[in-house]
Protein backbone atom coordinates (compact mmCIF):
# COMPACT_ATOMS: atom_id res chain seq x y z
CA UNK A 1 0.00 0.00 0.00
CA UNK A 2 2.59 2.58 1.08
CA UNK A 3 6.00 1.57 -0.21
CA UNK A 4 5.27 -2.05 0.65
CA UNK A 5 3.82 -1.33 4.09
CA UNK A 6 0.36 -2.77 4.64
CA UNK A 7 -1.52 -0.88 7.32
CA UNK A 8 -4.60 -2.03 9.21
CA UNK A 9 -5.47 1.51 10.23
CA UNK A 10 -5.83 4.19 7.57
CA UNK A 11 -5.42 7.15 9.88
CA UNK A 12 -2.02 8.82 10.05
CA UNK A 13 -1.72 11.06 13.07
CA UNK A 14 0.37 14.15 13.70
CA UNK A 15 2.01 14.56 17.10
CA UNK A 16 2.05 18.36 17.55
CA UNK A 17 0.02 20.73 19.73
CA UNK A 18 -1.32 18.23 22.29
CA UNK A 19 -1.99 19.52 25.80
CA UNK A 20 0.56 17.09 27.29
CA UNK A 21 2.80 14.15 26.35
CA UNK A 22 0.45 11.84 28.25
CA UNK A 23 -2.56 12.96 26.20
CA UNK A 24 -0.55 12.49 23.02
CA UNK A 25 0.33 8.96 24.14
CA UNK A 26 -3.32 8.15 24.87
CA UNK A 27 -4.55 9.74 21.64
CA UNK A 28 -2.18 7.62 19.57
CA UNK A 29 -3.45 4.49 21.30
CA UNK A 30 -7.13 5.47 21.05
CA UNK A 31 -6.91 6.33 17.35
CA UNK A 32 -5.52 2.94 16.41
CA UNK A 33 -3.01 4.66 14.12
CA UNK A 34 0.10 2.82 12.97
CA UNK A 35 1.84 5.86 11.46
CA UNK A 36 2.70 9.07 13.29
CA UNK A 37 4.34 12.15 11.86
CA UNK A 38 7.20 13.91 13.59
CA UNK A 39 9.47 16.83 12.89
CA UNK A 40 12.99 18.06 13.54
CA UNK A 41 13.81 21.13 15.54
CA UNK A 42 16.83 22.64 17.20
CA UNK A 43 17.97 20.50 20.12
CA UNK A 44 16.85 21.93 23.41
CA UNK A 45 13.27 22.71 22.43
CA UNK A 46 12.00 19.15 22.59
CA UNK A 47 11.89 16.75 25.48
CA UNK A 48 12.98 13.27 26.36
CA UNK A 49 9.31 12.44 27.07
CA UNK A 50 8.62 12.75 23.35
CA UNK A 51 11.45 10.41 22.43
CA UNK A 52 10.06 7.84 24.83
CA UNK A 53 6.64 8.06 23.19
CA UNK A 54 8.21 7.48 19.78
CA UNK A 55 9.90 4.35 21.02
CA UNK A 56 7.07 2.85 23.02
CA UNK A 57 4.06 3.53 20.74
CA UNK A 58 5.21 0.97 18.17
CA UNK A 59 4.12 3.16 15.26
CA UNK A 60 5.98 3.70 12.03
CA UNK A 61 7.57 7.13 12.03
CA UNK A 62 6.88 9.47 9.13
CA UNK A 63 9.24 12.43 9.55
CA UNK A 64 8.23 15.65 7.84
CA UNK A 65 10.02 18.63 6.36
CA UNK A 66 7.52 21.08 7.81
CA UNK A 67 8.56 24.69 7.66
CA UNK A 68 10.90 24.22 4.69
CA UNK A 69 10.48 26.79 1.93
CA UNK A 70 13.30 25.79 -0.43
CA UNK A 71 14.52 22.62 -2.13
CA UNK A 72 17.79 22.78 -0.25
CA UNK A 73 16.18 23.14 3.17
CA UNK A 74 13.82 20.25 2.47
CA UNK A 75 16.55 17.95 1.15
CA UNK A 76 18.89 18.64 4.08
CA UNK A 77 16.06 18.18 6.58
CA UNK A 78 15.11 14.87 4.96
CA UNK A 79 18.71 13.65 5.12
CA UNK A 80 18.93 14.58 8.81
CA UNK A 81 15.60 12.90 9.53
CA UNK A 82 16.66 9.69 7.82
CA UNK A 83 19.68 9.38 10.07
CA UNK A 84 17.79 10.30 13.22
CA UNK A 85 14.74 8.07 12.73
CA UNK A 86 16.32 5.27 10.70
CA UNK A 87 13.64 5.35 8.00
CA UNK A 88 13.56 6.14 4.30
CA UNK A 89 10.04 7.54 4.66
CA UNK A 90 9.74 11.30 4.38
CA UNK A 91 6.68 13.49 4.27
CA UNK A 92 7.92 16.10 1.87
CA UNK A 93 6.57 19.58 2.44
CA UNK A 94 7.96 22.53 0.53
CA UNK A 95 5.86 25.49 1.50
CA UNK A 96 5.29 28.11 -1.15
CA UNK A 97 3.32 30.68 0.77
CA UNK A 98 3.60 31.60 4.45
CA UNK A 99 -0.06 32.52 4.89
CA UNK A 100 -1.82 29.73 3.03
CA UNK A 101 0.92 27.13 3.67
CA UNK A 102 0.22 26.07 0.10
CA UNK A 103 2.86 23.73 -1.35
CA UNK A 104 5.29 25.13 -3.92
CA UNK A 105 4.72 22.55 -6.67
CA UNK A 106 7.86 23.43 -8.64
CA UNK A 107 10.21 23.12 -5.68
CA UNK A 108 8.27 20.07 -4.49
CA UNK A 109 8.89 18.16 -7.72
CA UNK A 110 12.56 19.13 -7.74
CA UNK A 111 13.07 18.07 -4.12
CA UNK A 112 11.16 14.83 -4.72
CA UNK A 113 13.41 13.99 -7.67
CA UNK A 114 16.56 14.50 -5.58
CA UNK A 115 15.27 12.52 -2.61
CA UNK A 116 13.88 9.60 -4.65
CA UNK A 117 17.27 9.31 -6.36
CA UNK A 118 18.86 9.07 -2.91
CA UNK A 119 16.62 6.16 -1.97
CA UNK A 120 14.01 8.03 0.02
CA UNK A 121 10.40 6.89 -0.04
CA UNK A 122 8.67 10.19 -0.51
CA UNK A 123 5.16 11.16 0.64
CA UNK A 124 4.71 14.53 -1.08
CA UNK A 125 2.29 17.08 0.35
CA UNK A 126 0.71 18.45 -2.82
CA UNK A 127 -2.50 19.90 -4.21
CA UNK A 128 -5.16 18.12 -6.27
CA UNK A 129 -3.45 19.33 -9.47
CA UNK A 130 -3.21 16.35 -11.83
CA UNK A 131 -0.13 17.49 -13.73
CA UNK A 132 1.83 18.10 -10.53
CA UNK A 133 0.77 14.63 -9.44
CA UNK A 134 2.06 13.13 -12.67
CA UNK A 135 5.37 14.96 -12.31
CA UNK A 136 5.74 13.67 -8.76
CA UNK A 137 5.16 10.10 -9.93
CA UNK A 138 7.72 10.61 -12.72
CA UNK A 139 10.14 11.86 -10.07
CA UNK A 140 9.81 8.51 -8.30
CA UNK A 141 7.05 9.03 -5.73
CA UNK A 142 4.72 6.05 -5.23
CA UNK A 143 2.30 7.95 -3.00
CA UNK A 144 0.60 11.34 -3.37
CA UNK A 145 -0.78 13.41 -0.51
CA UNK A 146 -3.22 16.05 -1.74
CA UNK A 147 -4.49 18.62 0.72
CA UNK A 148 -8.11 18.70 1.77
CA UNK A 149 -7.82 22.36 2.73
CA UNK A 150 -5.05 24.65 4.03
CA UNK A 151 -3.05 23.16 6.93
CA UNK A 152 -4.74 23.60 10.29
CA UNK A 153 -7.84 25.24 8.79
CA UNK A 154 -10.33 22.47 9.55
CA UNK A 155 -12.27 23.29 6.39
CA UNK A 156 -12.46 19.70 5.20
CA UNK A 157 -12.52 18.73 1.53
CA UNK A 158 -12.58 22.18 -0.04
CA UNK A 159 -12.50 20.99 -3.65
CA UNK A 160 -14.33 17.71 -3.44
CA UNK A 161 -14.94 17.47 -7.21
CA UNK A 162 -11.25 18.10 -7.89
CA UNK A 163 -10.32 15.38 -5.40
CA UNK A 164 -12.83 13.00 -7.00
CA UNK A 165 -11.18 13.65 -10.37
CA UNK A 166 -7.75 13.05 -8.87
CA UNK A 167 -8.88 9.74 -7.41
CA UNK A 168 -10.18 8.66 -10.82
CA UNK A 169 -7.05 9.89 -12.61
CA UNK A 170 -4.59 7.89 -10.47
CA UNK A 171 -6.44 4.60 -9.92
CA UNK A 172 -3.47 2.52 -8.77
CA UNK A 173 -1.64 5.17 -6.77
CA UNK A 174 -2.03 5.34 -2.98
CA UNK A 175 -3.56 8.75 -2.23
CA UNK A 176 -3.62 10.24 1.25
CA UNK A 177 -5.66 13.29 2.17
CA UNK A 178 -3.23 15.42 4.13
CA UNK A 179 -4.19 18.64 5.87
CA UNK A 180 -7.31 20.68 6.44
CA UNK A 181 -9.51 17.99 7.99
CA UNK A 182 -11.54 19.32 10.90
CA UNK A 183 -14.20 16.70 11.65
CA UNK A 184 -14.52 12.91 11.48
CA UNK A 185 -17.34 13.29 8.92
CA UNK A 186 -14.89 15.00 6.55
CA UNK A 187 -12.33 12.22 6.97
CA UNK A 188 -15.06 9.67 6.38
CA UNK A 189 -16.11 11.47 3.19
CA UNK A 190 -12.53 11.25 1.93
CA UNK A 191 -12.49 7.52 2.58
CA UNK A 192 -15.86 7.06 0.87
CA UNK A 193 -14.37 8.77 -2.20
CA UNK A 194 -11.78 6.00 -2.31
CA UNK A 195 -8.77 7.74 -0.80
CA UNK A 196 -6.40 5.31 0.84
CA UNK A 197 -5.77 7.14 4.10
CA UNK A 198 -6.14 10.44 5.91
CA UNK A 199 -3.39 12.33 7.71
CA UNK A 200 -4.42 14.87 10.32
CA UNK A 201 -3.19 16.54 13.47
CA UNK A 202 -4.89 19.74 14.62
CA UNK A 203 -8.45 18.35 14.60
CA UNK A 204 -7.42 15.84 17.25
CA UNK A 205 -4.84 17.86 19.17
CA UNK A 206 -7.07 20.93 19.54
CA UNK A 207 -10.28 19.06 20.39
CA UNK A 208 -11.70 19.56 23.87
CA UNK A 209 -10.97 15.87 24.50
CA UNK A 210 -8.19 14.82 22.12
CA UNK A 211 -8.28 11.17 23.15
CA UNK A 212 -12.01 10.80 22.44
CA UNK A 213 -11.60 12.71 19.18
CA UNK A 214 -8.73 10.45 18.12
CA UNK A 215 -10.96 7.45 18.71
CA UNK A 216 -13.78 9.09 16.72
CA UNK A 217 -11.50 9.73 13.75
CA UNK A 218 -10.26 6.15 13.82
CA UNK A 219 -13.82 4.86 13.74
CA UNK A 220 -14.95 7.30 11.03
CA UNK A 221 -12.04 6.42 8.78
CA UNK A 222 -12.63 2.69 9.22
CA UNK A 223 -16.33 3.18 8.47
CA UNK A 224 -15.60 5.30 5.40
CA UNK A 225 -13.20 2.71 4.06
CA UNK A 226 -15.71 -0.11 4.63
CA UNK A 227 -18.39 1.96 2.88
CA UNK A 228 -16.14 2.55 -0.13
CA UNK A 229 -15.42 -1.15 -0.39
CA UNK A 230 -19.12 -1.96 -0.05
CA UNK A 231 -19.86 0.28 -3.04
CA UNK A 232 -22.05 3.34 -2.57
CA UNK A 233 -25.34 3.57 -4.44
CA UNK A 234 -25.44 5.93 -7.40
CA UNK A 235 -26.88 9.36 -6.70
CA UNK A 236 -30.26 10.18 -8.29
CA UNK A 237 -31.83 13.49 -9.11
CA UNK A 238 -35.36 12.36 -8.22
CA UNK A 239 -37.08 10.25 -5.59
CA UNK A 240 -37.60 6.56 -6.16
CA UNK A 241 -39.81 4.64 -3.75
CA UNK A 242 -37.88 2.05 -1.80
CA UNK A 243 -41.00 0.10 -0.78
CA UNK A 244 -42.27 -2.07 -3.68
CA UNK A 245 -45.41 -0.91 -5.50
CA UNK A 246 -46.37 -4.52 -6.26
CA UNK A 247 -49.11 -5.89 -3.99
CA UNK A 248 -50.19 -2.53 -2.72
CA UNK A 249 -53.75 -2.52 -1.28
CA UNK A 250 -56.47 -0.34 -2.80
CA UNK A 251 -57.95 1.49 0.15
CA UNK A 252 -59.11 4.71 -1.41
CA UNK B 1 36.83 30.87 17.01
CA UNK B 2 33.32 32.26 16.75
CA UNK B 3 30.64 30.20 15.09
CA UNK B 4 26.87 30.15 14.88
CA UNK B 5 25.27 27.24 16.77
CA UNK B 6 21.53 26.79 16.30
CA UNK B 7 21.17 30.45 15.50
CA UNK B 8 23.19 31.76 18.45
CA UNK B 9 26.75 33.11 18.26
CA UNK B 10 29.14 31.02 20.36
CA UNK B 11 32.88 31.02 20.98
CA UNK B 12 34.44 27.57 20.85
CA UNK B 13 37.81 25.87 21.09
CA UNK B 14 36.46 22.79 19.29
CA UNK B 15 38.17 22.06 15.97
CA UNK B 16 35.69 19.47 14.69
CA UNK B 17 31.94 19.05 14.64
CA UNK B 18 32.24 16.02 16.94
CA UNK B 19 34.25 18.05 19.45
CA UNK B 20 31.71 20.86 19.33
CA UNK B 21 28.87 18.47 20.20
CA UNK B 22 30.88 17.10 23.13
CA UNK B 23 31.79 20.61 24.30
CA UNK B 24 28.12 21.58 24.44
CA UNK B 25 26.93 18.36 26.03
CA UNK B 26 24.81 17.11 23.15
CA UNK B 27 23.92 13.43 23.12
CA UNK B 28 25.67 12.63 19.85
CA UNK B 29 23.51 9.59 19.12
CA UNK B 30 20.20 11.43 19.36
CA UNK B 31 20.87 14.49 17.21
CA UNK B 32 21.39 15.14 13.51
CA UNK B 33 23.80 17.77 12.27
CA UNK B 34 24.24 20.17 9.38
CA UNK B 35 27.07 22.54 8.55
CA UNK B 36 26.31 25.60 6.43
CA UNK B 37 23.06 24.01 5.29
CA UNK B 38 24.62 20.68 4.29
CA UNK B 39 23.83 17.47 6.14
CA UNK B 40 26.81 15.97 7.98
CA UNK B 41 26.30 12.27 8.74
CA UNK B 42 27.20 10.98 12.19
CA UNK B 43 30.15 9.06 10.76
CA UNK B 44 31.64 12.23 9.26
CA UNK B 45 31.50 14.48 12.33
CA UNK B 46 35.00 13.56 13.52
CA UNK B 47 36.51 14.50 10.20
CA UNK B 48 34.45 17.66 9.72
CA UNK B 49 36.60 20.66 10.62
CA UNK B 50 35.07 23.89 11.89
CA UNK B 51 36.08 27.27 10.55
CA UNK B 52 35.42 30.73 11.81
CA UNK B 53 31.88 31.87 11.03
CA UNK B 54 30.37 28.50 10.08
CA UNK B 55 26.72 27.86 10.82
CA UNK B 56 26.00 24.64 12.65
CA UNK B 57 22.55 23.18 13.16
CA UNK B 58 21.96 20.44 15.74
CA UNK B 59 18.45 19.00 15.45
CA UNK B 60 16.46 16.44 17.38
CA UNK B 61 13.01 14.84 17.16
CA UNK B 62 10.14 17.17 17.79
CA UNK B 63 6.35 16.95 17.68
CA UNK B 64 5.12 17.54 14.14
CA UNK B 65 2.08 17.25 11.90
Amino acid sequence: MFYGAELNCRLMLGTAQYPSPQILREAIAASGTEVITVSLRREGYGGSAFREILHECGCRILPNTAGCHTVREAVTTAQMARELFGTNWIKLEVIGHADTLQPDPFALVEAARILCAEGFQVFPYTTEDLIVGERLLEAGCHVLMPWGAPIGSGQGLRNIEGLRTMRAHFPGVPLVIDAGIGAPSQAMAAMELGFDAVLLNTAVAKALDPVAMARSFGQAIAAGRAAFQAGLMPRRDFAEASTPIFGRAVLA
Amino acid sequence: MRIDLNGAPVTTTARTLAALLAEHGFDAASVATALNGQFVPRSARDATALEDGVKVEVLSPMQGG
